[in-house]
């Protein structure tokens, strides 16, 4: 790494003393008659730069551009101990390094049973078989024939903060809330898919089935389809990314991310719902008297503070200060976000900026004046069905520890005098 | 009709598509599937026996095949090797600190278990195994959680919707929300608490992944 790369780095308490440090030693034994030592002030600013004098790369360098290398820590990760394997396992979104409500294509969490499926959009087709008309196949140029709509929303794994049932386990909020995202779809209403085929009047049920090897399938009422469920194929205005489902995917709006069918190549239409393994053995919510609440779909209102968080630590002094996050919901908007400094005992109203769409991320902030002394930060979110963020103690008191999924109780960040944060439960 | 004056019907076809559905408006696009093609994708199978196909197996015969495809995985009786999934066994732990959630103790139907491992196992080699091999294995399983005792059992599209597992009215509808609501009164703001203490720290457990600075969690722009 050169000097410069270095001084570029994203400034740490530390880094910022030790270059603090070797600025003075440097000044301090320079020659008197040396030029440079008598220019005082921030090299940044003093010293010529690379990007100053010399040409950069042509624009037939990078047909697809990457981020800046300086953003090679802005990934997602896995968690190796929270499966068995890689292939049917689970990312997590670096939501602490992000802003807005979008996420960028290349860094949305994934979620696969059996790996990625590396479809061929010549060779995909999707039929639409069963309580219909007639049974139908569609090609993807058939599917752009049909209108489109675009629609902003998250899609959030059902066990995303599903580690944390018992209590704090992972140290920072990729890992902690990560298996979200919040995207532009541009889709085919499912409706006019069916509509195509013609339903018949016992429907009542869809199955969508993935292309790939786990032939992933659920049951969707109906009713669910014909409202806002799209066959989606572009995400944030390109095609979806192989892991995101390529060339098609199903979008059911609110709802738990594992209906979000990938590589999607089948509808069957029933009048039952199939009880297949991913709403029986998984997906179904274990409580503490040992039955089991099935088709929990909607994900409700929840919130984090994305930073300061546990990968993003306050690194400067005591003074003003930006808290910022994110809320959604999946049974409408978010209409208000309370955040507390104090761990639940004071709260004030947080400031929500940028769209606001329903079933999609909103970003919020909330700027203060930090006097350097320990906080206990939470977030709490109000959706427009008036439904509010829950405790988890609130959670559990309901439903105990063993339900993995739809934890969407407020998290508490404890940021110590130094700016280090650490996930906590408070009392 | 001109290739503009089709494409204005489309549009206004499309811009009244939902109100008129019942009207059976339709775009014209897609084809028929053919019997064939739909028979070959769709292999999904209901509780009530819908979609089974023709065929049956012996717990015998499950066993050789569960030794000879599966046990690598689950084991050689279903119990799971390394973090593999548990297939049998776990009765009575549902409401324990620690639940077992396995086929026989948690599963409500043994149609699942015939189309998921017909659909997805095993696992890198999906739906390699015949309508035979699906009852068998099907069979080693029911034999293995102590829902069919007899290993002579032989399980057949016939007999199958007889056989109920044990977890089956242990599931019910979605309650929520069952948490507070506005319909429940403001949030407190101010005062809610009289004071707060930390009762639990993710440093404690330090199961986050290592990036080279191990005082942060993976990802750390510090």
């Amino acid at each position: 790494m050169t000097k410069n790369d270095e001084t570029l780095r994203a400034p740490s308490r530390r880094g910022f003393l030790k270059s603090g440090i070797a600025i003075g030693g440097a000044l301090a034994a320079a020659p008197l008659a040396a030029r440079a030592a008598a220019a005082e002030g921030d090299p940044a600013i003093l010293e010529k730069k690379d990007w100053n004098q010399y040409l950069g790369d042509g624009v037939d360098a990078r047909p697809y551009g990457h981020p800046s290398e300086f953003e090679a820590d802005v990934v997602r990760r896995n968690v190796a101990w929270l499966t068995a394997d890689p292939v049917s396992s689970v990312n997590f979104t670096p939501l602490h390094q992000l802003d807005g409500i979008i996420t960028p294509n290349g860094l949305c969490f994934e979620r696969h049973h059996a790996g990625i499926a590396e479809v061929d959009p010549a060779e995909h087709r999707l039929m639409i078989n069963g309580l219909v008309d007639r049974e139908l196949v569609f090609t993807m140029q058939d599917l752009m024939r049909f209108p489109r709509e675009n629609r902003v929303y998250f899609l959030e794994c059902a066990a995303n903060s599903g580690m944390e049932w018992r209590g704090a386990q992972l140290n920072g909020c990729q890992f902690t809330h990560g298996m979200i995202h919040n995207v532009m779809y541009t889709g085919v209403p499912l409706k006019y898919l069916l509509e195509e085929a013609g339903l018949k009047t016992n429907a009542k049920w869809l199955l969508p089935e993935g292309a790939d090897a786990a032939g992933m399938t659920r049951s969707v009422p109906l009713q669910k389809a014909l409202d806002d469920c799209l066959v989606a194929f572009k995400m944030n205005g390109e095609a979806l990314r192989p892991e995101q489902g390529y060339p098609i995917r199903l979008a059911v709006p609110g709802w738990e991310g594992n209906m979000w069918v990938k590589w999607l190549r089948r509808i069957e239409v029933g009048d039952e719902p199939w009880h297949h393994r991913e709403e029986t053995s998984k997906y179904t919510d274990l409580m503490a008297n040992g039955k089991a609440r099935r088709f929990t779909w909607e994900m409700d209102v929840k919130s984090v503070i994305t930073n300061p968080s546990p990968q993003a630590p306050i690194l400067h002094d005591k003074g003003f200060t930006v808290l910022t996050g994110l809320a959604w919901s999946g049974r409408g908007s978010i209409t208000r976000v309370d955040v507390s400094l104090d761990g639940g005992r004071n709260w004030r109203p947080a400031r929500i900026d940028g769209p606001s769409f329903d079933k999609s991320a909103h970003r919020f902030y909330y700027e203060f004046d930090w006097d350097g002394s320990p906080l206990l930060l939470q977030s709490r979110a109000i959706d427009s069905e008036g439904i509010v963020q829950p405790t988890k103690d609130a959670l559990r008191a309901v439903r105990g520890t063993n339900s993995i999924y739809h934890n969407n109780g407020i998290q508490t960040w404890h940021v110590k005098s130094g700016g280090e944060v650490e996930n906590v439960e408070v009392s | 009709m001109s290739k503009s004056l089709k494409l204005t019907s489309l549009l206004a076809a499309a811009a009244i598509g939902v109100t008129t559905a019942q009207a059976g408006e339709k775009f014209g696009i897609g084809r028929e599937a053919t019997k064939d093609e739909v028979a070959a994708w769709d292999i999904d199978v209901r509780p009530d026996g819908t979609g089974l196909p023709d065929g049956s197996g012996t717990v015998a015969d499950g066993e050789e095949i569960f030794a000879e495809r599966c046990a690598v995985c689950h084991g050689d009786f279903g119990e799971g090797v390394d973090r593999w999934p548990v297939l049998a066994g776990g009765q009575d732990t549902l409401s324990s600190d620690r639940p077992v959630k396995t086929i026989g103790s948690y599963w409500p139907y043994l149609s699942t278990v015939y189309d998921y491992i017909n659909r997805a196992m095993p696992f890198g080699e999906a739906q390699s195994l015949t309508p035979d091999e699906v009852y068998a294995i099907t069979a080693y399983l029911l034999y293995m959680n102590d829902v069919v005792t007899d290993d002579e059992f032989e399980l057949s599209k016939e007999n199958f919707t007889d056989i109920h597992l044990p977890n089956e009215e242990n599931f019910f509808e979605d309650p929520r929300p069952d948490t507070a609501t506005l319909k429940d009164g403001e949030p407190c703001m101010s005062g809610c608490k009289e004071k707060v203490e930390i009762t639990m720290r993710a440093r404690v457990l330090d199961v986050t992944p290592d990036t080279e600075d191990d005082e942060s969690g993976a990802g750390s722009i510090d």
